[in-house]
């Protein structure tokens, strides 16, 4: 029998297994997964927590009920990788050998990585939501605020799902709207990058949100350390930002298994140098990444699992076939940004296009709308919730192209000239008259 | 984009100013465009730039952690070199696109 094993049983191991249960020979290979924690948690969800808009429980499910029959699962820590021999050893000793292995070991916050940030205030006033544990003490935490200066902190710019710390701050203004707090919330935004929004069109249709909802964002601002005693954070270049209740979005390193089987690229944050083409491992033929433990420049997110695992599958069975290669991944990541007051936006791009407004998936019908804000896009977000654990985690095709099209997306010249249009034409331009339609 | 004119060649750049192909950066352009920045190029400034138009050629993500773990500068000694943005800043010197998220 030959050997497929796959490390991580997050959303990206969970719908490679899938997939490729279907696909290979099953008289032939046998299957094994490992995870260290036996609870899938579907982490989109931990956005909503927080607010009460989604429970504890609803975000939890025994993994094993997303494996098919017939598969090995494991349930322990991963000591190393040892890819010269085509084994890995578990935790206690335990070898287990393979012909084709699969890295989607994810990545984690590490709030460590930052002075002070884990110190005495951490889950008290500082907490992040990344985390089931986070999200939930969070939750407890909104239950009884009575307001103050919250801000928000993206300590680094390469972080899981990046649209999610806006959504904190939309959903928050919200959630303090609908409390009749907000006249007692200053809302701040802080980032390591020139902007809320970096990428041209979208600062142009989406820029303006923050101010129309009094989010302050303070850019260029990266995290040196964090005042406990003085509540407040302070930059490398000395800025300084009090805060009476902290949300970070700590430094995201890649699982320790990577530093220890020292595959890690020279970033230091145990991610796995992968061909962002081909999804293969660099320097080893036999082994494949998926999901956020690659280093591809593309955004750390379960849309892009979904994607990465349709050209993985191709190219395991070329590999296996000892064919060349020959899917070719795009980057394309796809995300609702939730806005709050029951709206989202839509966002879809890859390495080489940036998100532009439009329909989607289909031109003119869509339903969705691209760089808008509405209400069926956020319908979109919460009925996604079931697609995950029914289609996405299961393997099963979801009618979405793989590579990134084209099709119902408008591109807004004026954007990439020098020559700007200003941003009411562009928004003008971009959102046709049947944009309430859906609501 | 537009062209403009430096070290006594056309370039191509955006409408922030950043280069649109790093292959038409030289030394000479990265001396005149910390000028435009208010910063006079030192050797040390210059082997970050290049540090960062490497990293760029082979396609990795930048990160104000990632120079100050190059050996040449500490993040501290980085923000001095290039204040107000050290990542935007030295881009833009570096001809290289301006460092974004994804949307």
């Amino acid at each position: 029998m030959k050997k497929l094993l796959i490390l991580g049983a997050g959303t990206a191991g969970t719908l490679i297994l899938n997939k490729l249960y279907k696909k290979l020979d099953r008289r032939t290979w046998r299957f094994t997964i490992v995870d260290k924690d036996e609870r899938h948690y579907y982490q989109p969800g931990f956005l909503f927590i927080p607010f009460g808009i989604y429970t504890k429980e609803q975000v939890v499910r025994p993994k094993r009920d997303f494996f098919p029959k017939g598969v090995e699962a494991v349930f322990a820590e991963v000591d190393r990788i040892e890819p010269e021999e085509n084994h890995v050893v578990l935790a206690g000793g335990r070898r287990l050998d393979y012909d084709v292995l699969i890295v989607a070991t994810g990545v984690t916050p590490r709030p460590g990585e930052t002075e002070g940030l884990d110190g005495p205030l951490w889950h008290k006033e500082i907490f992040d939501f990344y985390t089931y544990e986070g999200a939930c003490k969070l939750a407890d935490f909104l239950k009884t605020w009575e307001g103050g200066k919250l801000v928000v902190n993206v300590a680094e710019s390469v972080i899981k799902c990046p649209v999610a710390p806006l959504e904190f701050a939309f959903l928050a203004d919200a959630y303090f709207t609908e409390k009749g707090l907000r006249d007692e919330v200053e809302i701040v935004y802080t980032t390591p990058l020139p902007g809320a929004f970096t990428k041209p069109v979208a600062s142009k249709m989406l820029g303006e949100l923050l101010e129309k909802k009094n989010i302050r964002v303070v850019p260029d601002f990266y995290l040196e350390h964090v005042d406990n005693e003085h509540k407040k954070i302070v930059s490398y270049d000395g800025q300084e930002e009090a805060f009476d209740l902290l949300v970070s979005v700590p430094v995201n390193m890649g699982d320790d298994v990577v530093e220890r089987s020292d595959m890690g690229d020279d970033d230091d944050l145990n991610f796995i140098p992968t061909d962002k083409h081909t999804l293969q491992a660099q320097g080893y033929d036999n082994i494949f990444v998926i999901g956020d433990a690659t280093n591809v420049p593309a955004s750390k997110a379960g849309s892009v699992a979904h994607f990465e695992g349709h050209i993985l599958v191709e190219n395991i069975l070329s590999y296996i076939e000892g064919k060349p290669l020959e899917a070719s991944f795009d980057g394309h990541a796809n995300c609702f940004i939730e806005t709050g007051f029951g709206k989202a936006t839509l966002v879809d791009f890859n390495y080489e296009t940036e998100p532009l407004p439009g329909r989607f998936p289909l031109p003119v019908v869509g339903p969705m709308a691209l760089l808008q804000e509405t209400r069926l896009n956020h319908y979109g977000k919460l009925f996604f919730e079931w697609v995950y654990w029914h289609m996405l985690l299961t393997g099963t095709p979801i009618p979405v192209t793989t590579n990134m099209s084209m099709a119902g997306k408008h591109t807004p010249a004026p954007a990439a000239s020098a020559e700007v249009q200003d941003a009411d034409a562009l928004v003008a331009e971009a959102q046709p008259a049947e944009a309430e339609l859906f609501i | 984009m537009s062209q403009r004119m430096l070290a006594g060649q056309p370039v191509d750049v955006n409408d922030e100013g950043y280069f649109i192909d790093p292959s038409q950066w030289t030394d000479a352009m990265a001396t005149e465009l910390a000028r435009e920045a208010g910063i006079d190029l030192t050797p040390t400034h210059l082997k970050v730039v290049h540090f960062l138009r490497d990293r760029h050629a082979s396609g990795k993500p930048l990160t104000i952690r990632r120079v100050g773990k190059s050996g040449i500068v500490t993040i501290k000694e980085f923000y001095a070199l290039f204040p107000g943005g050290p990542l935007k800043v030295s881009s833009k010197i570096a001809g290289i696109p301006k460092p974004t998220s994804c949307v």
